[in-house]
Order: C-alpha cells, then structure tokens, then sequence
C-alpha cells in the first residue's frame, strides 16, 4: 500500500504505458483471419475494461468498509471509484465499437458480452443519479452503499455467468475470463499484454487518487469556507 | 401463529382487503395493457413477440406493484415497527407478500392475456412453473429496490433506473425458458435454467437480509 501511494507507482505506471504504447503499435504480432492489425486493440480495449472492473472492486472495498465504520471519507471513495469507473468503462465501450465496426462489419452486435457491459454503465450510471435524489446526506450515503453491494453481486452473476450459458457468442473468451485464458494468447502478445493490464492498473489507481484527493479537499473547502 | 414475518404479511393481507384500490388498479392497469397491446400487437404476433410482450408487460406491472411496498409506510407507522420488529422481518415478509401478490397476479395476467392473444403454450406446466419463479424473483428484487427508492425522491422513475439493469439477468433466463415452454420444451431440457432462476432470487434474498438493516432507520 506505502508503494502504491508514492510517487513511485505514478512513474512506473507511465513508464509501463509508454512501453504498451510503443510496443502496442510496433511489436509484432500474429496475422490472423478478420482482426488482422487490429489485434493490438487488445491491449487497450481489455485494459480499459479490467481497469473499470477493478475500480468497481475499489468502490465495493468502500462501500463495505462505509457500512462497517460510516466514515463519510468511505463513502467519497466509493462515489469517486464508480465515476473513474465509468470512464474507464466509456474508453473501454468506444475503443470496443471502434474494434467491431472493422472487424465485425458494426458499431453494436447483439453479443450477450456487449450487452452485458451496457447493463454495467447503466447500473452505475443509476448509481450516481440516486445518489442525486436523495437529499438527506447520511441516507445518502447509506442507500448509495447499499445499492453498490447489490448491483455489484448481481452485475458479476450477470457477466461472468450468463454469456457462458448463451449458445453462442461473437465475442472471444465465453469460457473462461475473456484474454485471460493466456494459452491462446500469442507469446509474441503476451510480453505486451501483462505489462498493459499492470500498467492500467496503476494507472487507474492513479486517477482514482487524484480524483479523491481533489473531491476531499473541495469538501473540506466547503465545511470551512 | 406468532411468527412475526407472517404477521406482517397478514397485516399487508388485511390492509390489501380491507381497501381493495390497490390490487384492483394493478388488476385495471393489467388489462389495460393488454388491450393496448393487443390493439397494437394485433395479427402480427409471433411465437417469440407473444413471449416478449408478455414478460414486459409482466415487468411493469410487478414494478407498480412493488413501487408501493414501502411508500405507505410513514412517519408514526416506522416507530412503530422500529419497537416491534427486526429489520430483516420486515423485508423478508414485504418480499414474500410481494412474490404471493405477483403470483397471484401473473396467473391471472397469463389467463387475460391467452383470451386476447390466443394461446400457443405447448408446454404449460413448464411455462407456469417458469413464470412463478420468474415474477416471485423479480417481487425479490423489486422490493428490496423500492425500499431503497423511498428514500429519494421521484419514485417510479427511479425505481425503474434502479431495478431495470438488475433485473435483466433474471428475465433474460426467464424469457428463454418461456419462450422455449412456448414451443414445446421439457422440464429435462431447462432444469439448469429454472436452477438459475432460484439461485439469482436466494441470492438476492440473502442480499436483502444483509443489507436492509442500513437503510431501514433514518
């Protein structure tokens, strides 16, 4: 924990991303049927995506610890980590469409996989606009915690389980945590790849900070202006 | 019967009995939209669209029933449970209440709708043992979610941004096996799927239980 809140995970983390960055584009890859070049997508797209899904971990750590302890600084994280979340999902969701226009020929296939990660934004971004309407701060913050944990259980039934039972899916990886299953992942694409997912890791971790740091000090900012 | 959970559901009973409006509007609300669908839908209504439309007007309809669970429950009334009860009493009797309304309800939908529609069920005993569980998961997580909506304000659309995407996992298993009940599958074929519907509904039973206490006291 001391390493990740240093310096030091800030510059490793860019370090790591401007390998994956050089790397991603020049390296070689394998040539394949359909994704051809585009398959270097992988670094970013699965990047983005396993970004959000750890940031959305990081938001039900706070959540939790929110209805242990009810320290609002808990619920500030838990709010700040489904934002950054949602950013990370958004990139994820372009760089997705973008990928499967040139290589599935649209912008939106009905992809058991596709539409599971739109049910996600869609449970977050319900998340944030109930903690709009709801005007009583400490119910606010309850009621925010507890619909984390719920959405949060039900959303990882609904993407780790149902795509495996559809009959068919166009998206790679319905039996198993998609690109995780290393033993079809070239090696070629393998010293780029685990880089890539460490580096937006930290990364992601990076922003998170940052954006609580500065959501912290603006309500500090308020309670004693 | 001193059970405390059953005695909050025979007070929602009594209450539903003694004034009638609520189960008579969702009843009214039902048929009324299954004449407009049927007006809308009418003679270009497939296997598939007859199963489709039939669970979304299952869904709104278990939402407005749900929406109610704990709106009614006001100021002096809380107090007055905060003594009596433990929290987890009182969602789990709103729950079942909720799952038996639904029931109840959904087989007199299924009944309306068969009139209208006409009716294509080559399996019905799976299709009706398929949709109990469907609407008694969904009461699960309608009302758990509608406790959660009475806290804010603008409840229905709320309600509905809130429950939608969490119920999606539960509905997609339950419009396949309906569909499949439609067109003449059998118990053998679909077990794994009717498993799936108890899971996600104990799941979120369990869930309830764990976290309704937070939010129940202002």
């Amino acid at each position: 924990m001391l390493f990740l809140k240093s310096n030091w995970a800030k510059i490793l983390s860019v370090f790591i991303l401007i390998y994956v960055i050089a790397g991603g584009f020049l390296f070689e890859v394998p040539m394949l049927p359909v994704v051809h070049e585009s398959i270097r997508n992988i670094y970013f797209h699965v990047g983005m995506w396993f970004s959000m899904m750890f940031v959305l971990a990081l938001a039900l750590y706070h959540s939790l610890a929110y209805l242990r302890g009810m320290r609002p600084e808990d619920d500030l994280k838990a709010h700040v980590a489904v934002k950054t979340s949602l950013v990370f999902g958004t990139l994820g969701l372009i760089i997705g469409m973008i990928w499967a226009r040139a290589t599935w020929g649209a912008f939106w296939v009905n992809d058991p996989k596709l539409n599971g990660a739109a049910v996600g934004m869609l449970i977050y971004l319900a998340y944030l606009v109930l903690r709009g309407s709801v005007e009583n701060p400490l119910m606010r913050s309850k009621v925010a915690a507890v619909y984390n944990i719920f959405a949060f259980v039900l959303y990882f039934v609904f993407v780790m389980i149902l795509p495996r039972m559809a009959v068919a899916s166009i998206h790679p990886g319905i039996d198993g945590n998609p690109a995780l299953a290393t033993g079809d992942l070239d090696p070629r694409m393998q010293k780029v790849f685990f880089p890539a997912i460490a580096g937006w890791f930290l990364f992601a971790w990076w922003i998170f900070r940052v954006y609580f740091k500065v959501q912290n000090f603006a309500l500090k900012i308020d309670r004693y202006s | 019967m001193n059970n405390p959970v059953f005695s909050i559901m025979m007070k929602e009973f009594l209450l539903e009995y003694r004034m009638k409006y609520a189960f008579n509007g969702v009843l009214l609300f039902l048929v009324s939209t299954i004449f407009v669908g049927y007006l809308s839908f009418s003679g270009m209504i497939d296997n598939p669209g007859w199963n489709a439309l039939f669970w979304i007007i299952m869904l709104f309809t278990s939402v407005n029933v749900s929406l109610k669970s704990f709106v009614q429950e006001r100021g002096g009334l809380l107090l007055y449970y905060y003594i009596l009860f433990r929290p987890q009493w009182v969602i789990q009797a709103k729950i079942f209440y909720n799952a038996l309304l639904l029931v109840v309800l959904s087989l007199i939908g299924l009944a309306i709708y068969a009139l209208f529609f006409g009716n294509p069920l080559k399996n019905p005993a799976l299709f009706v043992v398929n949709m109990v569980l469907g609407v008694a998961g969904l009461a699960a997580i309608l009302s758990m979610m509608s406790a959660i909506a009475s806290k804010a304000q603008n409840n229905f659309t709320l309600m509905s941004i809130l429950s939608f995407p969490l119920v999606l996992p539960l509905l997609l298993v339950t419009i396949r096996t309906s569909l499949s009940a439609l067109e003449g599958g059998s118990f053998t074929d679909h077990w794994h799927n009717l498993t799936i519907s108890v899971l996600l509904s104990s799941i979120t039973l369990v869930l309830s239980n764990l976290l309704f206490p937070y939010i129940w006291r202002e």
